[in-house]
């Protein structure tokens, strides 16, 4: 496969993410979004790593490692809030969300 | 054959992403994220980062797909489905916006020509290596991703604690 | 070769010529399927033969015999289950979602036989040996929680969503446990190879192995990692997602039939494909236990240990109570993690300090002090000296 095909795909997931993020009225919805960008930006580190001209240092698969760590971390810290705002909104849904004040 | 195994895996991916944000049932949503994370891992595996391809298995589909069907489910209204339905008119704007990104990125893509190489010899890649880097060079950043999922961790849990002395509303 | 070399490769050699002997256009498809149908027939066949044993181990434990109508001791009653469970009705509730219903039991067996790719049998026996295959099988392995979750909730019943949800719940506490103690192993062998593992484990001193169930880190990470084993297959005491006197079948109460059988199948097969790892990890693999008996072929040792593992399984489900889901909890939460830590960190200290008496004592003592003073604090607190109360 060639550099340009596998960034395209990672353009399209990028995009998918972003039209779900954006569309989406549940919370969670939206953060599934967020983490399929996230994704979309791994796999350019992946395409990257590969194509270069020195892949036996492995920066690139590093650099995936830890921001696949990040990620989930992100992951848990955003659903625990979703939970904790259900709780007291008992919605999830970002268009009723709308104060500062509970 | 060095064609066809990351593409399968590539439109797996894609095709997991535009079901997980489209489907109407959140459960199935989160089964096709699943997929679809499946499918990424599957493709490191096949550009011959198997460690990373193995490690996204393990993260995404074994415990952040878990978490985030722990939260559809405990985050449920009644007739949410109903009650909600997706309004393709009202999402015109949001897909145009995505559709335009997506269409600045490629042109992006295909107009640069240092892009269009052929991949060099696949890497003789030992866990061995990855190791003695993460160990070595990287030790820094290592013990910081050590320090954020501890903090992430304890936040997730004093964010989703009951309070004890709650007023009932 | 030697008899006893040809007696260990037996199988190898009749993959080769098997190989060798097909028209030459099919001999990669040959060589490819030839072990995957090996591992095909031979885990399910192994899955039979469990059954029989469980039944009546567990019967001969609560004082009454197992199966005994079917075939002599009742061994024929593997075929008796097959016959009823293929010809049973299969019922689907009419409010389920049938592609999560269908695809549950399918996902759950085809990840189960995934896993089985990377354990070594016997020597040169391996599916595939993956540069990383600890963590393909574990990884491989999560995915069982996937397919739980999708029994429960497909039935759209208020039972198997409670049972799916404790399960998975279950099977993510103990999975910290269990990653813990296999690092430990990986940590000592230097590599994530299944085969490296079971090599670095292959040396004698003596007629003593070198095993990594006979250092004190080793021994402490294994029963860590067989109690977390127990608790991600699902089985007592830890099988309250599956309490058979409380919420029936739990996560499975809506299927009938042969989707039924494939859910036993898929709990069976996980059991023997984490015992497998065990022994891989800790027991030496396919390797003798004294350097005397090193003529028994290797994969005859796999399957010996397989069955005192199993055996090990049977006997602890007839004799311990069930622990309740807090319980559970509890002692994955606030005692096997500790110690695994504290496992990891002797299992260090054990490649660091010189070998000799020093070493054992330092590791030996680093082990027990945590755990006894583990189990008074997390447990229930007096010991009270047992009584018994006879009838008069």
């Amino acid at each position: 496969m060639t550099l340009d095909s596998l960034l395209l795909v990672s353009a399209a997931l990028f995009a998918i993410g972003l039209a779900g993020a954006l569309l989406r009225r549940n919370a969670i919805l939206v953060l599934v979004g967020i983490e399929l960008m996230l994704n979309a930006a791994n796999l350019n580190f992946i395409a990257f790593w590969r194509f270069s001209a020195h892949p036996e240092a492995f920066t690139g698969v590093l650099f995936l490692l830890f921001s696949i760590a990040v990620a989930a971390a992100e992951a848990a810290v955003g659903l625990a809030l979703i939970i904790a705002i259900h709780r007291h909104y008992k919605t999830a849904n970002v268009d009723r969300i709308d104060r500062m004040k509970g | 054959m060095n064609f066809a195994l990351p593409a399968f895996f590539a439109a797996l991916s894609i095709a997991g992403a535009v079901a997980a944000l489209s489907l109407r049932n959140l459960v199935h949503c989160a089964l096709a994220l699943v997929l679809a994370f499946a499918g990424l891992g599957g493709l490191y595996v096949a550009l011959g980062a198997q460690f990373a391809g193995l490690a996204q298995i393990l993260v995404y589909s074994g415990a952040v797909a878990i978490l985030i069907v722990f939260a559809v489910l405990l985050v449920r209204e009644r007739d949410e489905e109903q009650r909600h339905p997706i309004r393709w008119s009202n999402s015109l704007s949001g897909i145009a916006v995505a559709v335009l990104v997506f269409i600045a990125i490629a042109r992006i893509l295909t107009s640069d020509s240092s892009l269009h190489r052929a991949a060099p010899a696949a890497p003789s890649a030992t866990i061995r290596d990855i190791g003695t880097m993460m160990m070595g060079a990287d030790i820094l950043p290592l013990e910081i991703i050590g320090l954020l999922l501890t903090a992430a961790m304890l936040g997730a849990v004093i964010l989703a604690l009951r309070e004890r002395n709650a007023v009932k509303s | 070769m030697t008899p006893v070399q040809t007696a260990d490769q037996i199988f190898v050699l009749l993959d080769q010529w098997l190989v060798s002997h097909s028209p030459l256009i099919l001999q990669p498809l040959v060589a490819a399927a030839l072990p995957v149908v090996a591992i095909l027939g031979l885990f399910p066949g192994l899955f039979a033969l469990t059954t029989v044993l469980e039944r009546k181990g567990l019967g001969r434990i609560q004082n009454r015999i197992g199966p005994n109508r079917t075939g002599p001791l009742g061994i024929l009653q593997p075929l008796a289950d097959g016959v009823k469970s293929l010809t049973k009705e299969d019922i689907v509730p009419y409010a389920a979602d049938k592609i999560v219903n269908f695809i549950a039991p399918v996902f759950l067996v085809i990840v189960v036989f995934l896993t089985f790719a990377v354990l070594p049998i016997g020597r040169n026996m391996v599916l595939a040996n993956l540069d990383s295959g600890v963590l393909y099988f574990f990884a491989i392995g999560a995915a069982t929680e996937l397919s739980v979750f999708m029994a429960g909730w497909s039935s759209r019943n208020k039972y198997a969503l409670l049972g799916a949800m404790r399960a998975v719940a279950q099977m993510i506490s103990y999975e910290v446990p269990l990653l813990l103690s296999a690092t430990c192993a990986v940590m000592t062998a230097g590599s994530l190879s299944t085969v490296a593992i079971v090599a670095q484990q292959g040396g004698f001193t003596g007629i003593f192995p070198h095993w990594y169930v006979f250092t004190p880190w080793g021994f402490a990470a294994f029963l860590l990692f067989m109690i977390a084993a127990l608790a991600e297959s699902n089985r007592s005491p830890f099988d309250m997602p599956e309490g058979e006197s409380e919420i029936i079948a739990g996560y499975f109460i809506e299927y009938s039939g042969f989707k039924f059988a494939l859910f036993f199948l898929g709990e069976y097969l996980g059991m023997f494909a984490i015992s497998g790892m065990g022994i891989t990890l800790f027991l030496g693999g396919w390797g003798a236990p004294f350097s005397f008996l090193d003529f028994v072929p290797s994969y005859l040792w796999f399957f010996i240990k397989l069955f005192v593992l199993i055996s090990v399984f049977i006997w602890i489900r007839g004799t311990l109570p069930r622990l309740r889901t807090d319980q559970l909890m509890d002692f994955a939460w606030k005692f096997m993690l500790p110690m695994a830590l504290i496992v990891l960190v002797d299992a260090g200290l054990w490649r660091w300090l010189a070998p000799g008496a020093a070493r054992w004592a330092i590791t030996t003592l680093i082990v027990l002090v945590p755990y006894i003073v583990l189990g008074r604090a997390v447990g229930s607190g007096k010991i009270e000296k047992r009584s018994y109360r006879y009838a008069s």
